[in-house]
C-alpha cells in the first residue's frame, strides 16, 4: 500500500475521570489507505469508538491521557491546538454519529447547520453555502431537498436524519470520513438503504472511511478490511475475505459462530462465548481474552501476545494461532 | 370477501387441522390502543397515534410466538397491552379460557401467571434493592412468606447462572448487562408464571452474551414448561427462538404463520422486504438493491387501505382503497397474510386464480 492517508501508531487512551484509571485503548496500530474503507469491529467497551473519537480529539483533555501518534496526510493530529484543531475537525476529518437526533442542534434547521459548517471552513456567502447544502441533499437522495433544508431535526424521520447527517459530514469534503455505528439506531429496511448510500458515495467521491460497528454483517457490506477489537486492542486485522472466511483469533471465531444461526439450527443450542467482556480498570496481565478462551494456556495468561502475520495484511494477536487453523474445537464454542 | 369462518380462523378460533395444535393459552382479539397527541390549544389532542389498531392473535400452550416489526409497528405496545400495563381502548384478552380482568381472573392473579422481561435491564430493577430482594419482592406481594421467597430467589439466581453466595447481596449497578438481564429473567420466574413476555430482552446485549442468554431461555422453557412471547427487531434471533412468527406493520398484523414456512415462503410483501434486508455475511454477494425505499410512515396518520401500499411495489389502486383482511394461506398449519395478493377474491391482478369450484 503506498503512503497511507491516516496512520495511527501505538495509540493508547486512558480515562482518569473516575476512581480508577480506565485503559480504553491499549496500543492500537492502524493505517488507512486513500479510498479505503476500514471497519473497526467490536463489542461495547472494546475501544472502537474511543479510537475513532480520538482521531477527532473529541475526548475531554483534562481527563484523558492519549499516547502514541496519529498522522493524517502529514498532520500530527495529537499536536493540534486551538484554531488549527477547529479547522481540522470537519475539514480534514468528519464524523457521522450513531444518533443524529443528538448530533444535530434541535433549535436550528438542518440547512442552517450545514451552511454554518461550510462557512466555518470556507469563505463563501450564505447563498452559495445554501446552494452547496442543496447539492449535498440531492447527493444523499433526500426527497424534496429544498423543503427539507428548512426542516428542524425533529421533523425528519430517522433514516432522513441520518442522510442529513451524512450530508453535513461531507459538507467540507473531508479527507477521512469517520462513521460511528451510523446504522445501528435504524430499522432493518432503512439500514440497508443507508449502507448502500454510503457505499455509493464512497465509490463516487473516493472517500477514505473508518466505519465502527458491532455488527459483522454491516462490516461485510461496507468494508475492504476489518479490524476486530477486544479490550482496547486489535486482535485480528485483514481483508474482509480473510477475516470472514479464515478467521484465526479465537474471539473472531467465536463472534462469527454466534452469527448466522438462521434456518435449520432451531432447537439446538447456540454457540456462545462464555463469560463476559473484561473490566477495563483491571485488565489481566496476559491476553485479555484468555479468561474466556478455551484454548488459553499458561503463556496466554502471562504475556500479552504480539501480532503474528499469517498472510500479507492478515495479522492476529494470539499465542495459539497454530491451533485455530481448522477453527475452534466444538467444545470451545459452546457454553 | 372473507367468509365468517375464515375471519374466525384469523388465528383465533379452532384451526382447521385441530389435531396439530396444543390448546390456546392466550387469546387476543380486536386489540386497539390509540394514544392521544398532546399539544394544541388547551392541551386538546390533535389526533391520535394508532399504535395498535385491531390486532388478533393466539398463543398456544408451550410454544414460542415471535413478534417482529420495525420501530413504531406496535409490537411493544401490544406486549404492554397483553401484560395489562396499559389499558386497551378496545379488545379482549382471554387467558386459559377466562376473561382477563373479569371477576374470575382479576389482574393480580393474571399477572402472577404472565410475566414480562424488558429491554433495559438497568431501568427495570430498583437500584436501591439488592438483586435478591428484587427477586423475592414479587412473591411476598403475592402472599409467599419472606423466608420462602428468599429461598426461591436464591434457587433462581443459581439457576440463571449467578451463584447466590457471590451475587445475592449485590446491587444492580454492580452487575454487567448480561448478568442484570439474567436477574430480570429470574425475577420474572419468581412467581412461577406460565407465560413470559420477552420484549427485546436480548437486544441491548453484546452478541457474545446474547447467545448465552438465549440458551438460558431455551433451557428454562423446557424445565418449567413455559410459553414465550418473544418480541424482537432481530429477524435471525426470532427465527431461532420461535415456533410461529407474527409480523406487524403500523399497528396491524401483516402476516402470521409457522416460522420456517414464513421465512422460506413469505406471502406478505412487507415480510418479504424485511427478510430481504437481512445482510448476507458474504463479501462476494453484497446487497445491491434496497428491498424497500423510504422510512415506515408515521402511525399518526396511517395510509388508508392497506397500510403498506405506500411502500409496496405491487400496490394497485385497490390497495389504497380497501383494507386487506387476513387470508388463510394453503398448507397444513395456519398461516395468514393480510394482503390482497394472497386473496383469490380480492381482484388484485397478482392474486391467485380463483379455484374452479
Amino acid at each position: 500500500m503506498s503512503a497511507p492517508l491516516l496512520e495511527i501508531e501505538r495509540l493508547s487512551v486512558t480515562f482518569s475521570g473516575g476512581k480508577k484509571l480506565v485503559r480504553a485503548v491499549d496500543g492500537v496500530d492502524l493505517s488507512l489507505g486513500r479510498g479505503e474503507v476500514l471497519s473497526l469491529l467490536g463489542e461495547s467497551g472494546s475501544g472502537k469508538s474511543v479510537t475513532l473519537r480520538t482521531v477527532l480529539r473529541l475526548h475531554n483533555e483534562r481527563r484523558t491521557k492519549v499516547e502514541g501518534s496519529i498522522r493524517l496526510d502529514g498532520t500530527d493530529v495529537l499536536a493540534l491546538k486551538g484554531r488549527a484543531l477547529t479547522d481540522f475537525r470537519g475539514k480534514e476529518a468528519a464524523m457521522i454519529f450513531q444518533e443524529p437526533m443528538l448530533a444535530f442542534d434541535p433549535v436550528y434547521t438542518v440547512g442552517q447547520q450545514i451552511v454554518e459548517a461550510i462557512r466555518q471552513h470556507e469563505q463563501v456567502t450564505s447563498a452559495e453555502g445554501r446552494k452547496r447544502a442543496l447539492e449535498l441533499f440531492e447527493r444523499v437522495r433526500i426527497p424534496s431537498p429544498e423543503r427539507r433544508l428548512d426542516a428542524y431535526p425533529h421533523e425528519m424521520s430517522g433514516g432522513m436524519r441520518q442522510r442529513a447527517m451524512i450530508a453535513l459530514a461531507l459538507a467540507c469534503r473531508p479527507k477521512v470520513l469517520l462513521a460511528d455505528e451510523p446504522t445501528t439506531a435504524l430499522d432493518a429496511t432503512v439500514q440497508v438503504q443507508i449502507l448502500l448510500l454510503l457505499r455509493e458515495l464512497q465509490r463516487e467521491l473516493g472517500l477514505s472511511v473508518i466505519f465502527v460497528t458491532h455488527d459483522i454483517g454491516v462490516a461485510v457490506e461496507v468494508a475492504d478490511r476489518i479490524a476486530v477489537m477486544y479490550a482496547g486492542r486489535i486482535v485480528e486485522i485483514g481483508s474482509v475475505r480473510d477475516v470472514i472466511r479464515t478467521p484465526r483469533h479465537p474471539y473472531t471465531l467465536g463472534l462469527l459462530s454466534t452469527r448466522g444461526h438462521g434456518g435449520g439450527l432451531s432447537g439446538d443450542r447456540l454457540p456462545a462465548i462464555p463469560g463476559s467482556p473484561p473490566d477495563l480498570t483491571a485488565l489481566p496481565p496476559g491476553c485479555a481474552f484468555a479468561p474466556r478462551c478455551q484454548l488459553a494456556s499458561d503463556v496466554c495468561r502471562q504475556a500479552a501476545p504480539e501480532a503474528v502475520t499469517l498472510a500479507p495484511g492478515h495479522l492476529v494477536r494470539c499465542h495459539r494461532t497454530a491451533d485455530t487453523v481448522k477453527g475452534l474445537p466444538k467444545a470451545a464454542v459452546t457454553s | 370477501m372473507l367468509s365468517a369462518e375464515e375471519i374466525d380462523n384469523w388465528n383465533g378460533g379452532t384451526p382447521p387441522a385441530p389435531a396439530k395444535l396444543p390448546p390456546a393459552l392466550l387469546e387476543v382479539s380486536g386489540l386497539v390502543k390509540h394514544f392521544p397527541l398532546k399539544g394544541g390549544l388547551f392541551g386538546r389532542g390533535q389526533g391520535v397515534v394508532r399504535a395498535v389498531d385491531g390486532v388478533d392473535f393466539t398463543v398456544y400452550t408451550g410454544e414460542t410466538l415471535g413478534i417482529v416489526g420495525e420501530s413504531g409497528c406496535g409490537k411493544s405496545t401490544t406486549a404492554r397491552l397483553v401484560m395489562q400495563l396499559i389499558r386497551p381502548d378496545d379488545g379482549r384478552i382471554v387467558f386459559d379460557g377466562v376473561d382477563v380482568g373479569g371477576p374470575k381472573l382479576p389482574l393480580k392473579g393474571y399477572r402472577a401467571q404472565v410475566q414480562m422481561v424488558f429491554q433495559d435491564s438497568y431501568a427495570s430493577l430498583n437500584p436501591r434493592m439488592t438483586i435478591e430482594e428484587s427477586i423475592a419482592f414479587g412473591p411476598t406481594v403475592h402472599g409467599v412468606s419472606q423466608s420462602e421467597a428468599v429461598a426461591r430467589a436464591r434457587a433462581l439466581l443459581d439457576r440463571v447462572g449467578l451463584a447466590p453466595q457471590r451475587f445475592a447481596g449485590r446491587y444492580p449497578h454492580e452487575l454487567s448487562g448480561g448478568q442484570r438481564q439474567r436477574v430480570n429473567i429470574a425475577r420474572a420466574l419468581a412467581l412461577k408464571p406460565r407465560v413470559l413476555i420477552l420484549d427485546e430482552a436480548v437486544s441491548a446485549l453484546d452478541k457474545s452474551v446474547e447467545a448465552q442468554v438465549l440458551n438460558l431461555l431455551l433451557d428454562l422453557k423446557d424445565e418449567y414448561g413455559l410459553t414465550y412471547v418473544f418480541i424482537s427487531h432481530d429477524l435471525e434471533v426470532v427465527r431461532y427462538m420461535s415456533d410461529r412468527v407474527m409480523v406487524m406493520y403500523l399497528g396491524k398484523v401483516a402476516e402470521i404463520g409457522p416460522t420456517e414456512q414464513l421465512y422460506r415462503a413469505s406471502r406478505h410483501p412487507y415480510t418479504t422486504a424485511l427478510l430481504g434486508s437481512l445482510l448476507s455475511m458474504d463479501p462476494d454477494r453484497r446487497t445491491t438493491e434496497a428491498p424497500l425505499a423510504g422510512d415506515p410512515p408515521n402511525p399518526i396518520n396511517p395510509p388508508p387501505g392497506c397500510r403498506f401500499h405506500t411502500r409496496c411495489r405491487s400496490a394497485e389502486a385497490l390497495c389504497s382503497e380497501k383494507v386487506p383482511g387476513p387470508t388463510r394461506i394453503d398448507g397444513e398449519a395456519p398461516h395468514y397474510a393480510a394482503c390482497h395478493m394472497a386473496d383469490r377474491t380480492s381482484g388484485h391482478s397478482r392474486a391467485p386464480a380463483r379455484s374452479p369450484v
